[in-house]
């Protein structure tokens, strides 16, 4: 167990270190995302009907949200690439414990999932987001956010070590997640779609997870969504962090 | 009690015990990966202190072998023990005494040297600071010292392959394996990575390395396992291996291609064996390499065959495959490229 946790610390600090020297990456954590806010609030915010809240504070909770289920994708393009050059041989021929190259990277991506939040919140205030809630509220969806990104880095960590090269996850989890998101509550109200597309939205769980973090920091009748969220978020941790590592014991290819 | 004789006794059996078990032993490991068997009964056997060189063509299972022995994969059957330990039994344990330098170099191109070494030495388990110590020891050693805080992207392939072995060697590990260590290199640097391994093993540590190059095997290994379609196929020392292929190879390139068999004739005494056809090329295998193209020469001037081209050359691996298989080393099935 010490050498998992230790092990886990070094693997997430070898991710972090080598993120500011790939300048791409940290523009996929930062200014990807403030583009698309900035496109959807000006773009389609004025013809988008949003009762009871004006379009930007509608859309940061959902496109925070959306956006760090994206965040995990760094795992698996990590992963996959490790896999590629050998990394992933080398760390299985060391005495280390097995699950900590896939803990170490899925931590990781909690300090970036944070950092691309505090971007997007920043972001948010400056073009006229404001919280509706009390200080606990506001804190407590900051943790609902990060425990969701964990929970999905191990989606991408299973992804990762299925996948047969970084433009293979790219694609897969692209097409895999991207609708997932749309068909949600994120942008638009479901009420304006169409039954059946209506029906899938509303049990998504990435529509709960929104609704959740709008009744956090907005204020909006909670109902069951908060627990919802983090239930989803420890079933989907509870399901793919075994599998990630089964694959991982196993991987490598031949 | 103690008398000097029981001394003696007591202590000379384990010496002899820990002497006589190999360094490294296989028997009868078999993969299989769908349809193709990558190792197809592969006995192997190193003592301690030596190398031995497994040699054979891309996709033979010299990779998967090292993969079984290193615990990264599982043997279908058979089993195999390194450093007294059995690698699937003990694959945790074993792994604190091995260490391996793969074909791909694997480090991490976004860390600098230092970076690297040191990560690998604390996933060994050692402490920050004594991972730190350790890593700038194998950096100076490894003439990386100066490139030391540079991400390993920068560095040349030679310098990468000699960061890689230093991660292998970060633990002292008394058992090393090596997969293709110098594939890929420009001689220079292959001339450098073999002194640094002939060095390791002149410390007692004991090498499998795997190659595609006889005469890389030659100059490192003291044993040499052919390795062929998953199975040992031949074994012995570089010597014995060359004297199985035969000598130096004589290629002629006649004026007159029409006159091959009159050539062949002419030329069947330099040879224990029947001098060949491959293609236009007349070939023997020569008993002397000395005087041996001006005697070629002559014969054929004295029978009144002229000579386009002529060429002597060292037997290669293509000839280790020719005579021991009787197929050429043809690049086989993608099993070493496909990861």
């Amino acid at each position: 167990m010490r050498r998992l946790v230790s092990d886990t610390m070094v693997v997430a600090e070898r991710n972090l270190v080598r993120l500011p020297r790939s300048p791409d990456l940290l523009l996929a954590f930062t200014v990807q995302p403030v583009m698309f806010v900035l496109l959807f609030v000006y773009v389609f915010g004025g013809a988008i009907n949003t009762p009871g809240y004006s379009y930007v504070d509608f859309l940061i909770p959902g496109i925070i949200v959306q956006n760090i289920a994206f965040g995990g994708f760094v795992t698996a393009l990590g992963l996959s690439e490790d896999l590629r050059k050998g990394l992933i041989d080398r760390f299985r021929s060391l005495p280390m414990a097995r699950p900590a190259v896939l803990a170490g990277r899925t931590l990781a991506d909690v300090v970036t999932n944070l950092l691309s939040v505090c971007v997007l919140v920043v972001t948010g205030l400056i073009i006229g987001f404001s919280f509706h809630a009390g200080v606990g509220e506001v804190i407590g969806g900051f943790g609902l956010l990060l425990l969701f990104g964990y929970a999905f880095s191990w989606v991408f960590a299973l992804l990762g070590m299925l996948v047969s090269s970084p433009e293979a996850a790219n694609s897969v989890g692209f097409i895999a997640v991207f609708p997932l998101t749309f068909i949600s509550s994120a942008f638009v109200p479901t009420a304006s779609m169409p039954a059946a597309l209506r029906w899938f939205a509303d049990v998504n769980p990435f529509t709960i997870v929104v609704n959740a973090m709008r009744s956090l920091w907005l204020g909006a009748p909670a109902g069951n969504n908060v627990w919802g969220a983090v239930v989803w978020s420890l079933v989907i941790l509870a399901l793919f962090a075994p599998l990630a590592v089964w694959r991982y014991r196993k991987a490598a290819g031949h | 009690m103690h008398t000097g004789q029981e001394d003696q006794t007591a202590t000379a059996e384990p010496v002899t015990a820990r002497a006589a078990e190999p360094a490294i032993s296989a028997k009868g490991l078999v993969k299989t990966f769908g349809k193709v068997r990558a190792l197809d009964g592969v006995d192997l056997e190193v003592a301690p202190g030596t190398v031995l060189g497994l040699l054979g063509p891309n996709g033979a299972g010299k990779t998967t072998a090292v993969r079984v022995l290193t615990t990264l994969l599982e043997p279908d059957s058979g089993s195999a023990r390194v450093a007294g330990l059995d690698v699937v039994r003990d694959a945790a344990k074993l792994r604190e005494r091995i260490g391996l330098a793969g074909q791909y170099a694997a480090v991490d191109e976004n860390l600098t040297g230092i970076e690297n070494l040191v990560m690998v030495g604390r996933l060994y388990g050692m402490k920050r600071s004594a991972a730190k110590a350790r890593a700038e020891e194998l950096l100076e050693r490894f003439e990386l010292d100066e490139a030391a805080k540079r991400p390993a992207r920068t560095y040349s392939g030679g310098m990468r392959r000699r960061l890689d072995l230093a991660a292998a060697l970060v633990a002292q590990p008394p058992v090393l394996f090596l997969d293709e260590p110098t594939t890929g290199l420009d001689p220079r640097s292959r001339l450098t990575l073999w002194a640094t391994i002939e060095a390791l093993v002149a410390e007692g540590t004991t090498v499998l390395l795997t190659t595609q190059y006889l005469d890389e095997a030659d100059r490192l290994a003291d044993r040499i396992a052919v390795i062929d379609h998953g199975r040992v196929i031949a074994e012995g020392t570089a010597d014995e291996l060359k004297d199985r292929v035969g000598g130096e190879r004589l290629e002629v390139r006649l004026d007159d291609p029409e006159r091959a068999q009159a050539a062949i004739d002419a030329l069947a005494p330099m040879s224990d064996e029947q001098p060949t056809l491959d293609g236009d090329l007349v070939v023997l295998t020569v008993r002397r390499r000395s005087g041996a193209i001006v005697e070629a020469v002559e014969r054929l001037t004295g029978a009144g065959i002229g000579v386009d081209d002529l060429t002597m050359r060292r037997p290669t691996l293509d000839d280790v495959f020719m005579t021991l298989t009787g197929h050429a080393a043809e690049a086989a099935e993608e099993e070493e490229t496909t990861r």
